[in-house]
């Protein structure tokens, strides 16, 4: 199953290769980590996407706990969140396709953001099957390039907003 | 009469005159011991420069004996040591410098600290922080490292020190500016000794060194991210307490994190109270008298029969300070399978890591050992204790005691017998290790100084060392491997030098015991390079300038350890012990506890 943990860290040089050596040197699998800064400019926050049982994830969040710089871990499965990716994609369009592809992209709130004479940038974000949907749609186009951030995810304040 | 040098003292200088008598001579210091121009101990403007912080640091938190080696970025520390109240002991190598540290923490239950240079004298410590890491032993690590331009750019003995012992220390950092160095050392040492204990590196930048900063030493700390739970849950507690008043067959599993804990008095106190049998891992050997009808010894691979089959049909299993490794459980889905199992830990990370725990209790055992020993009863267990007692009659460690060779255990009961029970023993790794953790009966914490947990050969010298540093009036045995004392032998001098009356019992059978036991068990008897060609070791100990004897026959056994232990200077006797002896019992690896071998070994010798 998958879970995203996000953790706050101390905005210090090697907490990046402490946490991800952790994961290496554990044998946890991860599926995506993205670091960024917060409110805070002592702290950054990690948001970390892993899959594995209820107790492999478990010990994750005990062994990210464990590490010093780690500030605080909370494992989002089950909690109603607001998760996003965000992805650029160059998708082969030559102009003939365009009028089928501008739809597409606009269905699925898509911006281009590059035009080259066969070529089209588009951003794109949102929750990860999102993401995943709009590559799947774009495949028979032929996809040149892809660039993806991983997920990143916040708590909803309100329980019944989900 | 090798008393304890007092420091700070000349070096002594040994040297072998024309009788081949070893003779000492102090080379004695100049006078003037105040020191160079370079670095005085504060200017007029009130500033500090970074070495001297390191030493005020160090003295602040209540350094007086440190282990370490010098090189070229740790000039300015050194310097400053110069005339530091400070013990300096020298190894011949960093990783028995890290070893030295690490069992003088472990013998004293202070912290133990170690210095190298950048580069290579940084990575000889690896080893050592690897061992203390396992183990959870409080060490702080200083490494010099190349001037801060520098790093990055393949300086002269450049090594990335944090990269490289990142996974082999609880926490480390570098320092980049002079401003959080005080700092900085006080969270090392916090660290290191607070919760689970466990090494700390500090790599140090020759320029922070040689920098200049005002040094009140009153920062506060900055460790958002370490927090430590003491008490335990109180709900915790009494679910425990009342699986273990409900419980009819429990055996407690003790482990090294009692005797971290300096939880021992509380251990003994609760167990007393509930009427418990106590099994302990080879590093909580010592943490419950072994002289105890309820104690069942140590378990786990080449534990007591009693123990593991008492594990293994027990109802509760109640776990402190102990991690559930693999050496102790055997195969892991068949660990008690009739148990319900309680686990105290300071660490929330051990908690079912391995085994699944039905009632964890997070916290320092000592807190809550004494808080359940308030809410658990009496209960006399009478059919458990029988069956336990049976076991014991029918599976004691055991030999062949009519043989005619040198036997590995007659001698370790044999010292044992000598020492009252009451040494401090090191060891080696191997088969060794285990005739020790069997055969010597420890009573009291802190006594066994082993590597459990990563199994270093050539532990058992240097923590020897570091442990009569640390307890100069006790006798220090180190009960040794041939191989294993191949490994780092050349501290022998460290002893010498430094009129460390350790003694070391070499149970020399010629072989990686270990590996050919595995050899001839598993694999055909074929002794794949497992055996190496010896020295003489009565001849290097007399080399290095320390007493040697060497032992062939088992009526000298006894006399030989007279000799050794009435010697005032390091000794180190050789015995030639039975070449293919092996330990019993074994649970193999992928067995289940209660399938050991050697069982009839055992009991025909009963
Ligand atoms: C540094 C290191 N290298 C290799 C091993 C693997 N090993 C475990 S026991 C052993 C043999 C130890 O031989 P010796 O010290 O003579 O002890 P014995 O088993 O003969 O008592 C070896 C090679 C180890 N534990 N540590
Ligand atoms: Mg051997």
């Amino acid at each position: 199953m998958k879970h995203i943990i996000s953790a706050l860290v101390e905005n210090k040089p090697g907490v990046l290769a402490h946490v991800a050596g952790m994961f290496a040197a554990r044998a946890f699998n991860i599926d995506s980590l993205v670091v960024g800064r917060t409110e805070d400019p002592d702290l950054s926050r990690m948001t970390i996407v892993v899959i594995g049982d209820d107790r492999v994830v478990e010990q994750v969040r005990k062994q990210l706990a464990k590490i010093v710089p780690v500030v605080k871990v909370q494992d989002f499965v089950g909690k109603p969140i607001v998760a996003r990716d965000l992805m650029l994609i160059t998708i082969s369009a030559p102009p003939e396709k365009r009028p089928e592809l501008l739809p597409l992209i606009e269905t699925f709130k898509g911006k281009v953001v590059d035009i080259g004479p066969k070529l089209l940038m588009v951003e794109i974000c949102g929750p990860e099957a999102k993401i995943e949907a709009f590559i799947n749609v774009c495949k028979p186009y032929g996809i040149k390039s892809v660039a993806r951030t991983g997920t990143i995810a916040m708590p909803r304040q309100a329980k019944t907003e989900q | 009469m090798i008393g304890q040098p007092e420091w700070p003292s000349g070096a002594v200088v040994y040297r072998n005159d024309e009788y081949g008598v070893y003779q000492e001579r102090y080379r004695t210091m100049s006078k003037s011991r105040s020191s160079a121009k370079s670095a005085g101990t504060q200017d007029k403007s009130g500033l500090k420069a970074g070495a001297q912080i390191i030493v005020d640091t160090l003295i602040g938190q209540g350094v007086d004996t440190m282990f370490g080696y010098p090189g070229g970025v740790v000039l300015p520390l050194f310097d400053r040591l110069y005339d530091a109240p400070i013990r300096f002991v020298i190894p011949r190598h960093e990783q028995g410098g890290c070893h030295m540290a690490d069992a003088y923490a472990r013998a004293s239950g202070k912290v133990g600290v170690v210095v190298a240079t950048s580069g290579p004298g940084a990575c000889n410590l690896t080893t050592g922080l690897a061992t203390a890491m396992m183990d959870s032993v409080p060490v702080v690590a200083l490494t010099g490292q190349v001037r801060t331009e520098l790093i990055g750019n393949d300086a002269f003995q450049e090594a990335d020190t944090t990269g490289v012992t990142r996974p082999v220390t609880k926490y480390n950092c570098i320092v980049k500016d002079v401003k959080n160095l005080a700092r900085t050392i006080r969270e090392a040492f916090y660290i290191a000794s607070t919760g689970r204990p466990g090494p700390v590196l500090v790599d140090l930048p020759v320029d922070i060194q040689v920098a200049k900063c005002k040094a009140d030493g009153s920062d506060d700390m900055e460790l958002p991210g370490y927090k430590i739970r003491t008490r335990g849950h109180a709900k915790q507690i009494s679910s425990a307490a009342a699986a273990i008043n409900a419980s009819e067959r429990p055996v407690l599993y003790v482990g090294g994190g009692v005797i971290s804990a300096n939880a021992t008095e509380q251990l003994r106190a609760f167990a007393e109270k509930a009427h418990l049998p106590v099994t302990t891992t080879l590093l909580g050997l010592g943490s419950y008298d072994q002289s105890k009808p309820e104690s069942l010894d140590m378990l786990g691979m080449h534990g007591s029969a009693y123990a593991n089959f008492a594990v293994q049909e027990c109802d509760l299993l109640i776990a402190v300070g102990a991690r559930f490794d693999d050496r102790v459980t055997g195969r892991l889905k068949d660990f008690a399978p009739l148990a319900e199992i309680l686990h105290i830990d300071i660490d929330p990370a051990s908690i079912s890591k391995n085994v699944k725990v039905d009632i964890p209790v997070v916290g320092d055992a000592k807190h809550i050992l004494a808080e359940l020993a308030k809410e658990v009863k009496y209960c006399e267990r009478k059919a458990w204790f029988k069956k336990i007692a049976e076991w014991k009659k029918k599976f004691p460690f055991s030999y062949d005691k009519n043989s005619s060779s040198v036997k590995p255990q007659h001698i370790v009961s044999e010292l044992c017998h000598q020492t009252d029970g009451k040494a401090i023993i090191t060891t080696g790794v191997g088969q060794n290790q285990m005739w020790t953790a069997q055969f010597y009966k420890f009573s009291r914490p802190r006594q066994l100084i082993s590597s459990g947990g990563l199994g270093t050969m050539g532990y058992g010298l240097p923590a020897a060392i570091g442990a009569q540093v640390a307890k100069p009036k006790e006798t220090v045995v180190d009960i040794d491997g041939d191989h294993s004392f191949n490994m780092t032998m050349t501290e022998l001098a460290t002893a010498v030098e430094n009129k460390l009356p350790i003694k070391v019992c070499i149970l020399n059978n010629g072989y990686m015991g270990m590996v050919r036991q595995w050899q001839e068990l598993f694999y055909g008897k074929r002794y794949s390079k497992s055996y190496l060609a010896n020295p003489d070791y009565a001849a290097v100990a007399e080399a290095l300038g320390a007493v040697g004897i060497t032992v062939d026959k088992k009526a000298d056994v006894p006399k030989a350890i007279r000799a050794m232990l009435g010697e005032k200077r390091p000794c180190v006797v050789d015995f030639r012990i039975e070449r293919e002896e092996n330990v019993w019992p074994m649970v193999a690896a992928g067995k289940s506890l209660n399938e050991m071998d050697g069982l009839d070994i055992l009991e025909s010798m009963a």
